[in-house]
């Protein structure tokens, strides 16, 4: 005992132990885990495929307008065709090329919203009662994820920028509907709508609306994250992950919650409301009027 | 109809008044009284009785309804917002909506009824003006008529703001800051309104107050003085058979206009019903609480304030800054001008017509809007400038919608706001112009029969027949103008009316009104083969 | 309805002929009913406008048809009014009353539903009720001179003068004028009574909370009160708000401590404020404001110089704000000038700064912020 405790004195010693400790602990993960070490040889090797898919996949849809190392291109009098894609991140290139803005067709006021190409196409029915049909689509859906993944991985790989958040902050159950509301109506409505469903900006561009199905919470968090086109950026220190969930699970309960008083005229508010009220309240009305003080019945005309 | 006297109970209840209060002369008067019969002299009828329906639906909602500001934090069966603070009047009306049975069918139906409130009065004044319903001696009930309707605007700015969501607030918060603009006085009219700066604690209240009291106490006012000089003066009829100047042709209000009225009292109640049941209005849950830094898109006034909200709009940014002053032309003109014009130009407009025309004759037949080309043109000149900014109170929808610039539907409204209403001028009057022409055609020569004829010498025409009974006299009731007395007679002596710059400028309007009018008269020079080849069709007339 | 004398000074029934009055009087007796047997062909051909009293045309066959009809209806009515007293009753209130929103759809349904089809099939019913089965006849109407002969008017006119003569209002100015002396200000005396609606503008619209704030952070020895994200309070660093074309809805920290709760909306109404990160090689900033802004990060007055919407639609392509309510658009990147819309000033600017690596503002805004008034200058 004394021994030990002399030699806990040495200078070495503590060098000596910690030098130990590693040995052990490569010693424990050498003899336990030999699989795993050629798992991530193996996975490396594929992580590079990936990265070559991805990259294949760029230059054939995207490197015409963004370029062929994404640095962005200029038309000839120097005016932005296309940003650098350098840093935008994985975030921004899921949410353009998932909602199909990406690859864009032509230059308008704005990108809309469209199906997406079908290499990238992940929200494909898959459930066919065809087996065959069901396992063909299922292949389709599998590859198209997987492209979308590659895509975003090379993307990230060109600069590193925001990561697509994982599917837990994005659960709309999670949310503090009441903050996700108040938050909404302070910095998104004035754009989307109470509820939603959009709105007009200048020069033609429009906010889209958010009260679809296909817009999904995935999507609505790296909207707000990466600002994509005019929308203004919230980046995960100015509204938290757990405010944006906050307000992921007002936009879902929102679109989720049924009419109560009847059909919702597409809830946009007193314009719809008032046509309503003159073509269908006045108009029925006007048919009543005429009906009350319309002239005999026909068959009567002639008696 | 028997001669028997009426059951017991009847006459029991009206003898009991009648020796009290002498009724019976009055009832014996009244109950044959003849109401001619239009589809379009319903059009009021919808906006009396959705006043009934606001007055007892409003009722119910004062009931639960706590017109309060203070602040509290909702925990009641609305999920959404449970934990979020909000004023008792936002929480309130979640309750009648969540937790009131039939609360929200009335509160729907409150609301579609004020909707139809406004929408009727509009419609009914629309007719009144283009038959001419409103010359001597109705004058006075087209103006009853105007106030009632901006009586309405702001009995419905209020209404819609009680609830205090996100969506009236900011309605408020634009009341206020028009409000804030009006020189002098602007500041000050603020702050007494509001009890302090925006928004306060006092606003809903005084608000309350003002809507379920006072306004609804001067409308129903308006309303019965307009009911009561209808009766007395007699409804209007349509210019057809048996409608003179004298005499009034149509069936009597017992029972049968009385049967009338009230199926459409039921058909009020109905359809107002109707949309209460199934389409939803002011889902004030959907907006949330008032919060003066939220706001959303598309935030909308109902329709009647709509063209308040666009000219607003679509208004360039005029203000004068001087001597430690500023005067805001850009919140000033909007607020006050349109409208202004509208209204004021509506209740002046009976008096200049008349100055005009140099008609001081009293009417009881409408006249057909092809009959008076000025009139009609001007109305439609006020309905186009009144639907544009109507339409541009709503341009950042219409620019959503349709995807066109937000910048350029304002400078489409800017410039069509002013060309519209001359545009719809012209055009109106020259359809008025020709529907003359062709009424003076069928009247001269006669309907088209499509009888071909040969004559002996071989050649084809069509047989021309006289129009109908009936449709030759809605076609005469036309007045044709008369050239008035020239202004300066063979002696150079000017006429009464025409002296002065006054009288110069009536004497020119009058020309202007009457200049291009199609004379429309039997006996024209019309093809007499045509007319007495029809002569065959002629009625027996009573 | 005592006003009636004079319109219906004889009676108009059409069997009736009326009592002879003064001029005019004559051709009251009315038209419109004789005999229906003389008549029937005439009206059947002769209908102007006869959208009632056909009954008698009608065979007792059809007649009846038509009564079957419009029992039917008025028993759909009936029913429908029935069934909404019982889903009232029976289950609008089941499992402890109706809340929320599924409950208050249903319940709306039923209500609305049954209620509407009542009245509508009742409203049915007695249209047809009068269109096929009444048999009354149109019947014709003297329309009255509504203005009074020569001399009723001269009479009254005399009566009036009379009247006036008698009372001694005309005789005696000194009386009439002390007695419109005496109503004058009784007229003014309710515009008194209005005014403890509200206080004086004063200086009120002049500051805002940010004024207090800065002062308050300023006797603790700091240099200006921090920016709190509206709806979260949680103050903002710099780097926090860094990315370029981030945009948040801030307000002056401690509004919620400080100011008394009935005060904190009225408050927050003028202190509200958006906060900008404009790329810094785009900003221009204005004259003597050069430091008011930390590379690009500006903060404006979200109330629009307008009418007072929150100017809060911020595009960080072309970095325009606009107010959603009137579309005045203001650039964010020049001091917020206005570039299109009916507003005429610019949204008024923060003095922002750091401290601590948070972002503060260093004073009041320097101009009232809002729609402009007369005083404004």
């Amino acid at each position: 005992m004394k021994r030990i405790t002399a030699w806990r004195r040495r200078p070495w010693a503590g060098y000596a132990v910690v030098l130990a400790a590693l040995a052990a602990i490569g010693v424990v993960y050498a003899g336990f885990s030999p699989q795993t070490e050629r798992a991530e040889a193996k996975s490396s090797a594929q992580a590079a495929q990936d990265l070559k898919n991805g990259q294949e996949l760029f230059n054939k849809n995207c490197a015409s307008c963004h370029g062929l190392n994404a640095e962005g291109t200029k038309d000839a009098k120097g005016k932005p065709l296309a940003p650098s894609l350098i840093g935008v991140g994985a975030a921004s290139v899921d949410f353009q090329v998932s909602t199909g803005r990406m690859p864009a067709m032509n230059p308008g006021a704005q990108v809309p919203r469209k199906e997406p190409i079908p290499a990238f196409d992940t929200s494909i029915k898959t459930d066919y009662e065809d087996p065959k049909e069901r396992e063909h689509a299922e292949k389709q859906k599998a590859q198209a994820e997987k492209n979308l993944r590659d895509l975003r991985a090379y993307v990230q790989s060109l600069g590193l920028g925001p990561e697509v958040p994982p599917a837990s902050a994005v659960d709309p159950e999670g949310g503090d509907v009441a903050l996700g509301g108040k938050l909404f109506r302070t910095n998104c409505a004035q754009c989307h709508n109470f509820t939603g469903q959009g709105g007009a900006l200048t020069g033609g561009k429009y906010a889209p609306p958010l009260s679809g199905d296909d817009v999904t919470p995935t999507q609505m968090y790296e909207a707000m994250l990466t600002g994509p086109q005019a929308m203004p950026v919230f980046n995960d220190t100015t509204l938290t992950p757990k405010e944006k969930q906050a307000i992921i699970a007002y936009l879902v309960q929102t679109r989720e919650e049924p009419n109560p008083g009847g059909n919702g005229l597409g809830r946009i508010g007193p314009v719809s409301e008032g046509l309503a009220g003159w073509l269908i309240g006045i108009g029925l009305l006007v048919l009543a009027a005429m009906w009350i003080t319309a002239k005999k019945p026909k068959k009567l005309k002639k008696s | 109809m028997s001669d028997t006297t009426a059951p017991k109970a009847i006459e029991g209840t009206l003898g009991f008044i009648d020796e009290r209060l002498g009724s019976t002369t009055f009832f014996r008067r009244n109950v044959k009284k003849v109401f001619p019969d239009h589809w379009s002299f319903m059009l009021g009828e919808i906006a009396l009785y959705s006043f009934v329906i606001l007055l007892l639906t409003g009722t119910f909602l004062t009931l639960w309804f706590n017109p309060s500001m203070k602040e509290v934090v909702y925990d009641g069966s609305y999920t959404k917002l449970q934990g979020v603070k909000m004023s008792e009047a936002y929480a309130s009306t979640l309750r009648i909506s969540f937790d009131v049975r039939g609360g929200l069918l009335m509160r729907q139906i409150h609301h579609w009824a004020a909707i139809l409130f406004m929408a009727s009065i509009l419609a009914h004044m629309l007719r009144v003006f283009f038959t001419g319903a409103y010359r001597k001696p109705r004058e006075l009930n087209w103006i009853i008529g105007i106030n009632m309707f901006m009586l309405g605007m702001l009995e419905g700015l209020f209404g819609y703001s009680l609830p205090d969501d996100l969506l009236s607030g900011t309605g408020l918060r634009i009341t206020q800051g028009v409000l804030e603009s009006i020189p002098l006085v602007g500041a000050y009219g603020y702050m007494f309104l509001f009890g302090g700066e925006f928004p306060g604690q006092d606003i809903i209240p005084r608000l309350y107050m003002l809507h379920i009291l006072l306004i609804p106490g001067l409308i129903l006012g308006l309303v019965t003085a307009h009911m009561m000089i209808m009766w007395h003066q007699k409804h209007t009829a349509m210019p057809v058979k048996n409608q003179t100047e004298k005499k009034v042709y149509g069936y009597p209000f017992y029972p049968v206009f009385m049967a009338k009225t009230g199926a459409y009292f039921l058909f009020v109640f109905g359809v107002v019903a109707l949309l209460g049941a199934f389409a939803q209005i002011n889902p004030i849950w959907l907006f949330g609480p008032y919060d003066p830094g939220a706001i959303s898109s598309g935030s909308q006034p109902d329709w009647y304030m709509g063209p308040l909200e666009g000219a607003l709009r679509i208004m360039p940014n005029w203000e004068i800054s001087a001597w430690g002053h500023t005067v805001s032309f850009n919140v000033l003109i909007p607020a006050a001008v349109p409208l202004g014009i509208i209204f004021g130009g509506a209740m002046a407009w009976p008096f200049i017509e008349a100055w005009v025309t140099g008609d001081k004759r009293q009417h009881h037949v409408n006249t057909r809007p092809r009959n008076a080309p000025v009139r009609t043109a001007t109305g439609m000149a006020a309905v186009t400038f009144y639907g544009l900014l109507w339409l541009a109170g709503a341009n950042d929808v219409l620019a959503e919608r349709f995807h066109v610039s937000l910048f350029a539907t304002t400078w489409f409204f800017r410039v069509t706001v002013i060309l519209g209403p001359i545009l719809a001028f012209i055009v109106t009057k020259r359809i008025c112009l020709g529907l003359q022409r062709k009424d003076a055609d069928v009247i001269g020569h006669g309907v088209e029969s499509g009888v071909i004829m040969m004559s002996p010498d071989g050649r084809f025409s069509e047989r021309h027949e006289a129009p109908r009974e009936e449709e030759k006299i809605v076609l005469l009731s036309k007045e044709n103008a008369r050239p008035e007395a020239p202004a300066r007679d063979a002696r150079g002596i000017p006429a009464p009316g025409a002296k002065g710059p006054i009288g110069h400028l009536r004497s020119r309007l009058n020309r202007a009104w009457t200049f291009d009018d199609v004379p429309v008269e039997e006996h024209g020079h019309g093809e007499h083969e045509a007319i007495e080849s029809g002569s065959d069709s002629e009625q027996v007339k009573r | 309805m005592s006003d009636d004398n004079k319109e219906t000074a004889g009676p108009e029934g059409p069997r009736e002929g009326g009592e002879p009055r003064e001029g005019g009087a004559r051709r009251e007796r009315v038209l419109g009913t004789p005999s229906p047997a003389r008549e029937k062909a005439l009206l059947a051909e002769d209908d102007i406008s006869a959208p009632a009293g056909v009954g008698e045309q009608l065979d007792e066959a059809s007649m009846k048809r038509a009564e079957r009809i419009v029992a039917t209806l008025f028993m759909v009515a009936f029913a429908a009014s029935v069934a909404f007293i019982a889903y009232f009753i029976g289950w609008s209130g089941r499992d402890g009353g109706m809340h929320g929103v599924v409950r208050a759809r249903e319940s709306n349904f039923w209500l609305g539903g049954t209620m509407a089809l009542s009245f509508l099939a009742m409203a049915a019913g007695v249209t047809i009720w009068v269109r096929r089965l009444m048999t009354s006849k149109p019947i014709v109407q003297e329309r009255h001179e509504l203005a009074a002969d020569e001399d009723t008017r001269a009479a009254f006119a005399q009566d009036f003068m009379e009247g006036a003569e008698d009372s001694g209002i005309t005789k005696r100015p000194l009386l009439r004028r002390t007695l419109l002396l005496a109503a004058a200000p009784l007229g003014l005396a309710p515009l008194v009574l209005l005014r403890d609606l509200g206080p004086l503008p004063e200086k009120r619209l002049r500051h805002t909370y940010w004024g207090e704030a800065v002062k308050r952070a300023k006797s603790e020895g700091k240099k200006g009160v921090r920016l709190v994200v509206d709806g979260t309070h949680r103050p903002l660093r710099v780097s926090d708000f860094a990315s370029p074309g981030s945009m948040i809805t801030v307000l002056p920290e401690g509004v919620e401590e400080h100011v008394p709760e009935d005060e904190v909306l009225t408050q927050n109404a003028k202190a509200v404020t958006i906060l900008i990160n404009v790329p810094e090689d785009r900003f221009k900033p204005a004259k003597g404001r050069e430091n008011w802004h930390i590379n690009g990060i500006v903060a404006y007055s979200k109330v629009c110089t307008h009418v007072g919407c929150p100017a809060a639609l911020y595009e960080q392509t072309t970095h325009h704000i606009l107010c959603p309510c009137h579309q005045s658009t203001f650039d964010a990147t020049d001091a917020a000038k206005v570039i299109f819309g009916p507003a005429a000033r610019p949204l008024p600017q923060l003095p922002l700064s750091v401290e601590d690596g948070y972002i503060i503002a260093t004073s009041d805004y320097h101009e009232p912020v809002g729609p402009s008034f007369w005083e404004r200058g």
